[in-house]
């Protein structure tokens, strides 16, 4: 203990960074301690990835396409399920901020301290992104095998950069989801999964936008999934360098510079009103 | 701000439930389950507590103390009254406030698989401290705690009871908090990890420079920590003083030394304090 005197309130003499950086390093000891959770999932993401892509292959086999058409829907499938399974571990892990510290009990200690909303939602969204590229490099090592696929013509440099500014938007729309368990302690997680089947039907995950029918292609538009789809695949299959695909990254841009505040706006809405409705501690 | 009270109360209250019922508008209805009416849990409570005194606020379960302690932790927000500490106003000043207080509950509350180390680091560094500042202070406080280093590098979930409540009063002093709110921190606790706890309260008020709120309904505990006590009952302040005052208050003639605290708030509330007040599905609020 120090004297009050002498007490000056730390926070104020950390940077913002090393704040939301703590909570980066904890969600890895979480991380590190859940092991054969991680090895489920990355389980999950293989034969997940591996069952869909060797739909194309079928197709290939039964003569219904061309070897030309195979090897691009393959990579079509490919690209689909990678990208998912990137997708959905960081809305996982950023929408289930609060779940995850209910179960763990430690929600009331986690939301008193001082730290600014802001910089834990952002720790929990870079510990998310870490996360889902770790295990989707993973997921693609370990998949890539299966299929003999040229990548000659792939530009990676535009896939990369579409997966980076388009994290952004996915972040904020998982912060968006993540204020569903505070509102509603007993049925927010799976309303959370929700939102992510709902971007996963309108995206264009395993088809072509175009396929769905005109009201839900509606959707895909408002959905940053369907631009990071369409700018990785771009780069990837056709080759697309970054400058072709700017207007994808432009709208990208846009959802992030629009989804990431708004979420956090929400977010620190709905704390509030569950500090005055006393949903904080309430167990899910 | 350091000539200011660390806590002032004036006229708090809270109230949960009440609010429009949804359920009505579905045309199945509620299925003949009546809705939540409006239950007040905190009500006009008001009190002081001065420069490094320990406050004892004694209640039976769903008397409004864990309430309490969530409003002056910044953790709910009350409907009418305020809190403020050291001056500063619990809802507006929220962050600043924050820095100033911790906290320990009777759920020791920690992240199970992560060992007692992890859990401090990540603590103790949302808190502003250093890696190397948490390295430093944590065997200290642990082992005057009665906890061996190894023990701090164990998942919490193989550490007892006790010692996991040990960590968590070791938790709330590494970040040098200048008001420490202890919400019932000896519940469920073996009578050695209960005197470890309290003598350390007891120290850190002599040696520190520290003011500390305690709820609990342990009634010997409280006679033994607490500089003054307040009784909470119904989510109301019926009585407050010194453990003499509050004998006064109900001898009637007879011996202040014969006169149990248990006595004395039964008389004053009416109930024991080891009656619950609330049905236990509405205790979490309370």
């Amino acid at each position: 203990m120090v004297s009050m005197a002498e007490h000056t309130p730390a926070p104020g003499r950390a940077g913002g960074g090393r704040l939301a950086w703590a909570f980066v390093e904890r969600q890895t000891n979480l991380w590190k301690r859940y092991w054969a959770w991680e090895l489920v999932w990355l389980m999950y993401g293989v034969v997940n990835t591996l069952a869909i892509t060797f739909i194309a292959k079928q197709v290939g086999n039964e003569g219904a396409a061309s070897s030309i058409n195979v090897s691009k829907l393959i990579l079509f499938l490919l690209i689909g399920t990678l990208v998912w399974a990137y997708l959905s571990a960081v809305l996982d892990d950023i929408s289930l901020v609060v779940t995850w510290e209910r179960w763990e009990g430690t929600i009331e200690h986690t939301l008193m301290a001082p730290v600014p909303r802001a910089l834990h939602l952002i720790g929990m969204s870079v510990f998310g992104v870490l996360h889902a590229v770790v295990r989707t490099l993973l997921i693609f090592a370990i998949a890539i095998p299966f299929f003999s696929i040229d990548f000659g013509g792939a530009n990676w440099l535009t896939a990369a950069v579409v997966l980076a500014v388009g994290s952004l938007s996915i972040a904020g729309l998982a912060i968006l989801a993540g204020v569903l368990p505070l509102l509603y302690p007993e049925r927010g997680a799976q309303m959370s999964f929700m939102v992510q089947a709902l971007v996963l039907l309108v995206s264009g995950v395993y088809y072509q936008v175009s396929v769905l029918p005109g009201w839900l292609q509606v959707f895909s538009y408002v959905s940053p999934a369907t631009y990071i789809l369409d700018g990785i695949r771009g780069g990837i299959i056709d080759g697309k360098s970054v400058t072709d695909t700017w207007r994808t990254l432009a709208a990208l841009g846009v959802f992030g510079t629009v989804l990431i505040p708004l979420g956090i706006v929400t977010f620190m809405a709905a704390e509030q009103w569950a500090k005055r409705t006393g949903k904080l501690k309430r167990q899910g | 701000m350091m000539d200011e009270l660390p806590l002032t109360a004036a006229g708090v209250a809270k109230t949960f439930g009440g609010g429009f019922d949804y359920g009505r508008l579905l045309p199945w209805g509620r299925n003949g389950r009546a809705a939540e009416g409006p239950r007040r849990v905190v009500d006009d409570v008001s009190f002081e507590i001065r420069r490094r005194e320990i406050f004892g606020v004694i209640g039976a379960n769903g008397s409004g103390k864990s309430t309490l302690i969530r409003i002056i932790s910044t953790l709910l927000l009350p409907d009418a009254g305020e809190v403020r500490i050291f001056g500063l106003d619990v809802v507006r000043d929220t962050m600043r406030v924050r820095a100033l207080i911790n906290r320990v509950s009777a759920d020791p509350s920690f992240f199970r698989n992560m060992n007692a180390l992890e859990n401090l680091l990540f603590f103790g560094k949302v808190y502003g401290l250093s890696g190397r500042d948490v390295r430093e202070r944590s065997p200290r406080i642990l082992a005057r705690l009665g906890l061996d280093w190894e023990q701090a590098l164990e998942p919490m979930s193989h550490l007892s009871r006790g010692q996991q409540q040990k960590v968590a009063v070791a938790r709330a002093l590494l970040t040098s908090p200048v008001l420490m709110l202890l919400d019932e921190p000896t519940t469920g606790l073996d009578p050695r990890s209960k005197r470890d706890v309290q003598s350390f309260v007891r120290e850190v008020r002599e040696e520190h420079d520290a003011t500390i709120l305690l709820t609990t309904h342990d009634m010997e505990e409280a006679e033994l920590l607490c500089d003054r006590i307040a009784f909470l009952s119904g989510g109301r302040i019926v009585a407050e003083g010194t453990p003499v005052e509050l004998r006064r208050m109900v001898a009637a003639g007879r011996p202040l030394d014969e006169i149990t605290m248990e006595t004395v708030f039964m008389e004053l509330t009416g109930r024991s304090v080891e009656e619950d007040e609330e049905p236990q599905e509405v205790l979490a609020h309370g």
